[in-house]
C-alpha cells in the first residue's frame, strides 16, 4: 500500500479554487520535489500534508487513514524562516522533542534522562555538524546553521514525512550544495519520505526521486478564481543525467506562468 | 562633509553631550533661585540648593518628633511595599491572562473584549470606589495599581503572542507538544522577556496612581509627604522628594533592563536592542 495517497483532491477558499483534480500515490522512501509559479498552490498543498489547513473535497490518505487536520510528530517540517525557537539554544532546540514526549506536565528533564536526552541530540547535532555550537542560540547563528539546527531538530522525532518548505531558498549557492548533501544524507540514512518546495529548478532535478510541477491548466479570463492549479508534470529524476532540453522546457512554464499572472493583476 | 545622520558622538563625548542638558536645567534654576532669595531671603518658592539638602538631610537621618522615626525611609518602604505588591499582583495576572488569551482562541474569544472595556475605564474615577469598598488602607492603594496597570500588561502581552510567528506553534506541535506544553515551553519563555518590558512602561502610571492614592488617603508615604507639606510651601521638602521619587524610579527601571538583558540575550538581539 501506498503511504500517501490523494484522490480527486480540491482545496478551495471561499470561491477561489487553489488546487484541483490532483491525484497521486507515493510510497515510502520517495523525495518528491515541488517546482511551481509563485501563488500557484505548492504552499497550500504543503499545508494541507502537514494538516494546517484541510482538503475541501476528494481524499488524502496516510496509510489508507485520512490525515489528521492537526499538525503531529509523524510529519516533521522545516520552514525557510522562523523554524526553530529564539529562546532556547542549539542544544535545547534539539532536546526539545524529547523533552516533550518524556515529561508530559514540565516539558522538561532533569538528572538522568535529561543527560540521555542532551546526549541524543548531541550525537544528532553531529551529524549535521554543529557540535562545537551546542550552547549558542539562534539568533547567533548563520542562515545555513539554523537551518542544519531545523533539520536535526525536526528528525528527533523520527518523523515519517519530512516536509520542507523553500529550506534553502534564502542561503548563498556554496552553502546549499553542502545542505543537498546533508538532506540527501539524512535521507536515505533514516529512510525519510520527503516534500520539498523549491524556486530552484536545478535543485529540484538534483535532489529528489521525483519532481512535480504545479500550473493551472485551465483558465477563464473572465473569472481567474474559477480553476486552480494541478499536478502537470509528475517526472521520475535522480541521479541521472537529465537533459539540458526537459529542464529548460520546466522552467519555462513557470516562468511563462509567472508572467501570464503578472499581466492579470 | 558626512551627512548629519551619520555622524555619531564617541563614547565619552555621549556623556557629555548628555549632560549639557541636566548643566542647563541646573544653571537656569540657580539663576532664578538666586535672583528670589537676593530680593526675599525668606523665599519658600525656589529654596536654594543648600536649604534643600539640609532639609533632605533632616529628613533623611532625624527621627520625627511625632512618630519617633525617620520620615524619608518610613515614606519609601511605605510606598516601595505598595508599589512592590501592586506591580507583581499586575504582572502575575498579565502574565497568566495574556498567555492564555494569546495561546488559546477560545479563552480569547471570551475574555478579550472584557480587557477592551475594562483597560479603557479611567483608573482614577474608580478611586473613590475603592476607598468605599476597601477603606483607605493599603488594599485600596494597591487596588488601584492593579486596576490601572493589569489591562495594559495583558494586552501588550496577548499581542505578543499573537504576533509570534504560527511557524513556532506549528513546529512545536510536529514534535509532539500538547496545548498545555506549547503553552509551557514556547510562549511562556517567550513573554516572560515582554512582561518586563511592558512592566518597565507600566511603572510610570503605576507611580502616577501610587501618589495619587497617597495624596488623597495615607498616614505615610512619599506621596503623602508631599501633598503634606505642599500647605506650607516647603518646596524645600518637595523637590529633593521628587528627585527621590525620580531616582527610585530609575534605579527601579535599571534594574529591571539589566534583569532582561542578562536572562535573555535572545530577546534583545531579536528586538535590535541598541546597548
Amino acid at each position: 500500500m501506498s503511504l500517501l495517497e490523494a484522490r480527486h483532491l480540491e482545496k478551495r477558499y471561499g470561491n477561489q479554487v487553489v488546487l484541483e483534480r490532483i491525484d497521486f500515490r507515493v510510497d515510502a522512501g520517495e523525495f518528491v520535489t515541488l517546482v511551481g509559479a509563485s501563488g500557484c498552490g505548492k504552499t497550500t498543498f504543503l499545508k494541507l500534508l502537514l494538516g494546517t489547513e484541510r482538503i475541501t473535497r476528494g481524499s488524502l490518505t496516510l496509510d489508507g487513514k485520512p490525515l489528521p487536520d492537526e499538525p503531529g510528530p509523524d510529519r516533521g517540517v522545516v520552514f525557510q524562516k522562523y523554524s526553530v525557537f529564539p529562546h532556547l539554544t542549539v542544544l535545547g532546540n534539539v532536546m526539545m522533542a524529547e523533552e516533550l514526549a518524556r515529561s508530559k506536565w514540565l516539558g522538561k528533564l532533569f538528572g538522568t534522562a535529561r543527560r540521555q536526552a542532551r546526549d541524543a541530540a548531541v550525537s544528532r547535532l553531529q551529524e549535521v555538524g554543529l557540535e562545537n555550537a551546542l550552547d549558542k542560540y539562534p539568533h547567533e547563528l548563520s542562515g545555513g546553521m539554523q537551518q542544519r539546527l531545523a533539520i536535526a531538530q525536526a528528525l528527533m522525532m523520527k518523523p515519517r514525512i519530512l516536509l520542507l518548505d523553500e529550506p534553502f531558498g534564502a542561503l548563498d549557492p556554496g552553502i546549499r550544495q553542502d545542505m543537498h548533501d546533508l538532506i540527501t544524507r539524512l535521507w536515505k540514512e533514516q529512510q525519510l519520505t520527503i516534500f520539498m518546495i523549491t524556486h530552484d529548478v536545478k535543485e529540484a532535478f538534483t535532489l529528489g526521486t521525483r519532481l512535480w510541477v504545479f500550473d493551472k491548466v485551465r483558465h477563464d479570463p473572465q473569472a481567474p478564481q474559477a480553476y486552480g492549479a494541478t499536478v502537470t508534470y509528475d517526472l521520475p529524476v535522480g541521479d541521472r543525467q537529465v537533459s539540458e532540453d526537459l529542464t529548460d522546457r520546466i522552467a519555462a512554464t513557470t516562468r511563462l506562468n509567472l508572467n501570464s499572472q503578472e499581466t492579470l493583476s | 562633509m558626512k551627512r548629519f545622520i551619520n555622524l555619531t558622538p564617541s563614547r565619552g563625548s555621549r556623556w557629555l553631550l548628555g549632560l549639557i542638558p541636566f548643566a542647563i536645567i541646573a544653571m537656569v534654576y540657580l539663576g532664578l533661585s538666586n535672583a528670589r532669595l537676593a530680593e526675599n531671603p525668606n523665599d519658600r518658592l525656589l529654596p536654594s540648593p543648600a536649604t534643600m539638602a539640609e532639609t533632605f538631610r533632616q529628613l533623611a537621618t532625624e527621627a520625627s518628633v511625632r512618630t519617633g522615626t525617620i520620615p524619608l525611609w518610613d515614606d519609601t518602604f511605605a510606598s516601595l511595599e505598595r508599589l512592590g505588591v501592586g506591580i507583581a499582583i499586575s504582572a502575575l495576572i498579565g502574565l497568566v491572562v495574556g498567555l492564555l488569551n494569546g495561546g488559546l482562541p477560545l479563552i480569547r474569544a471570551k475574555l478579550s473584549p472584557l480587557v477592551t472595556v475594562v483597560s479603557l475605564i479611567p483608573p482614577m474615577a474608580i478611586l473613590p470606589v475603592l476607598f468605599i469598598a476597601f477603606g483607605t488602607g493599603e488594599m485600596a492603594k494597591i487596588a488601584l495599581i492593579v486596576i490601572g496597570v493589569t489591562p495594559f500588561l495583558i494586552r501588550d502581552l496577548q499581542n505578543h503572542a499573537l504576533r509570534l510567528p504560527d511557524e513556532q506553534l506549528i513546529k512545536a506541535q510536529t514534535l509532539g507538544a500538547s496545548s498545555w506544553q506549547v503553552l509551557l515551553r514556547v510562549l511562556l519563555p517567550q513573554l516572560t522577556p515582554r512582561l518586563i518590558a511592558s512592566t518597565r512602561l507600566a511603572l510610570g502610571s503605576a507611580w502616577l496612581f501610587l501618589i495619587a492614592a497617597e495624596a488623597i488617603a495615607a498616614q505615610e508615604g512619599l506621596g503623602y509627604r508631599i501633598f503634606l507639606v505642599r500647605r506650607y510651601l516647603a518646596m524645600d521638602v518637595i523637590l529633593p522628594y521628587v528627585a527621590w521619587i525620580t531616582f527610585l524610579a530609575f534605579l527601579i527601571d535599571r534594574i529591571l533592563a539589566l534583569t532582561s538583558q542578562r536572562a535573555f540575550p535572545w530577546y534583545h538581539a531579536e528586538e535590535g536592542d541598541q546597548k
